[in-house]
């Protein structure tokens, strides 16, 4: 009996599952093209479009590939996680997946690889918009260090997905994390430079995940405010692993709550 | 069946054990005791909230008893060797609409260390011309068969099905049975809930009822049909109740305004009975009595014999 629990071949059990549910997602217009296509639009408005002949302080295009990069990716992981794991917890997906014999990490290795995928489309398409029409020109080096701190932050935003998934209900959880992430994206500096944002909103910054997280990707292009990035890595450390405490919790209370 | 050795023969291969299951003031169960026993139909037979889907999450370890034990194939539930032998229709609203019946079993066969080939779930699940469908785009029948088949995938030793046909039409409902049977007759245990006594009548080997997270009666189903089929005589009496309720064949009886209400295993004879003992008695009404109110007899007879004991 044991034996034939290993016959199972548990890497193929995880590449069907991660294959699954990135077809799963893509059939989802309704969620892909907004998270895929908005960061795309508001740089072109932003960086490209109103930039043409006012050179600042900044090099907006280049600035603002990295935080609409990390605009992109913190939506894709949020939504991609946060949603779907909300979405398939309310209507006993998951309460089915639980009861079979698959391995429970399948589950979320699945979706958090889908989570790096389509943070690489997103990035890759941002990029491709910059390079022509913003005009942005990096070293082959910097291209890959920002493309790389863009995607590896979203496992921060995964879990932080996560731990909304497992509280919100399935009609809430949207509505939830757009109440989230629109404000915290703008009070980081996410659509606006943060040096241009009043100091009230400078103060508050420090609080909020996507500041961290955009510090990071703006030092690989040397635009950041030149805080530690240990400062940064611990900050964003200890918020996804309350976040992974919460979630836990969230799923153990589901334990409770199902009957009939 | 080839897999097991004449050891496991008798072991059953889902049972409670005193469970209790309580979710803050509410019992869900009250202390249960029944087992599957290899290759047999089980149907656990309840009213909606009489613990069925209750039992039947503590056997797939979905939730833990709060007294009390539940084993799947003499193991813990949860572990490995208990799940890959077993597959599960839960009552589910939604499946992930955006994949294809044929992928949604692909991936389920990948859990199981000895699927079935997919021809054979596809044909043994009725599900022939629409496995290319996406799952969104199914009719309510047709999703029923795809949960049916991804429990079956795994080619599993035994079967959960928690009201399988619920929201089917009475058509769907007995060609669902149909597939059910057969599985059945090729050696598999299944446990199934349901509410319709039809059902559990057309399926199993042996009905356990529960209602208020008890077990209420146990047997074949035509042990069942003949304690709970019965007929509910409505009248006008100036009888006391207990003197009713003594009546001979008579189950239980109650007041229901001005009006006595009782049910009993034989309305002639009760009537007889009434109609001598009170010249007087009016507006009678005898009526079939549903599975609901059958139920509330047997339940209170068991009550009653739980205090007398």
């Amino acid at each position: 009996m044991i034996a034939e629990t290993q016959n199972r071949n548990l890497w193929r059990i995880y590449a069907l599952e991660a294959k699954y549910e990135i077809l799963k997602q893509l059939r989802l217009p309704a969620y892909l093209v907004p998270t895929l296509a908005f960061p795309l639009v508001f740089y072109v408005m932003f960086g490209v479009a109103l930039n043409h002949g006012a050179k600042g302080p900044f090099d907006f295009p280049t600035y603002l590939l990295a935080t609409y990069g990390a605009f992109g990716v913190m939506n894709v992981a949020l939504f991609g996680f946060g949603a779907g794991v909300a979405i398939e917890r309310g209507q006993g997906w998951m309460l089915f997946k639980r009861a079979s014999p698959m391995p429970p990490f399948a589950y979320f290795a699945a979706k958090l690889a889908t989570v790096f995928i389509l943070s690489l489309v997103m990035v890759g398409s941002l990029f491709l918009v910059g390079a022509t029409a913003g005009g942005v020109r990096l070293a082959p080096g910097t291209w890959v260090s920002l493309a790389g701190v863009l995607v590896a932050g979203s496992v921060v935003f995964a879990a932080f997905g996560l731990a909304v998934g497992s509280w919100a209900g399935p009609n809430s959880a949207i509505a939830v994390l757009n109440l989230i992430s629109l404000p915290s994206a703008f009070g980081s500096g996410l659509w606006i430079p943060i040096q241009m944002l009043p100091g009230v909103v400078k103060k508050i910054a420090l609080f909020l995940p996507p500041y961290h997280y955009s510090q990071l990707a703006l030092r690989t292009l040397g635009l950041d405010r030149g805080e530690p990035v240990a400062g940064h890595l611990a900050f964003l450390a200890v918020f996804a692993a309350i976040c992974l405490g919460l979630a836990w919790i969230g799923f153990r209370r589901d334990e409770g709550r199902t009957f009939g | 069946m080839t897999r097991n050795t004449p050891f496991e023969e008798d072991r059953p291969v889902a049972q409670l054990r005193r469970a209790v299951k309580r979710y803050g003031a509410v019992t869900a169960l009250a202390g249960i005791d029944f087992a599957v026993r290899p290759g047999e139909v089980v149907a656990l037979l309840g009213p909606n909230g009489a613990g069925k889907t209750t039992a039947v999450q503590l056997l797939l370890g979905l939730v833990r008893p709060s007294e009390g034990e539940a084993r799947l194939f003499g193991a813990d539930p949860r572990s490995p060797e208990a799940r890959t032998r077993s597959g599960a229709m839960l009552q589910i609203s939604k499946v992930p609409e955006t994949l294809k019946v044929r992928e949604h079993i692909h991936l389920v066969s990948s859990y199981y260390p000895r699927p079935l080939p997919m021809s054979e779930v596809i044909a043994a699940a009725g599900l022939g011309g629409i496995e290319e469908r996406l799952f969104g785009k199914l009719s309510g029948g047709q999703k029923q068969r795809v949960l049916f088949a991804l429990a079956l995938c795994g080619d599993p030793d035994l079967l959960f099905l928690d009201e399988p046909t619920v929201g089917l039409d009475v058509e769907a409902r007995r060609s669902f049975w149909t597939v059910i049977g057969e599985k059945a007759r090729q050696g598999r245990s299944v446990l199934l809930t349901t509410h319709y006594l039809e059902e559990a009548d057309a399926l199993a080997d042996r009905i356990v009822m529960i209602g208020r997270g008890r077990v209420i009666a146990e047997g074949t189903p035509a042990e069942i049909k003949a304690r709970v089929v019965g007929r509910k005589v409505r009248c006008h009496t100036a009888l006391p109740l207990a003197e009713v309720a003594a009546l001979p064949g008579v189950r239980g009886a109650r007041r229901d305004g001005e009006l006595t209400e009782l049910f009993a295993a034989e309305a002639e004879r009760a009537v007889f009975e009434l109609l001598s003992r009170d010249p007087s008695l009016s507006a009678l009404e005898v009526r079939g009595a549903d599975l609901e109110e059958a139920f509330l007899t047997l339940t209170q007879d068991h009550e009653s014999e739980e205090a007398a004991a």
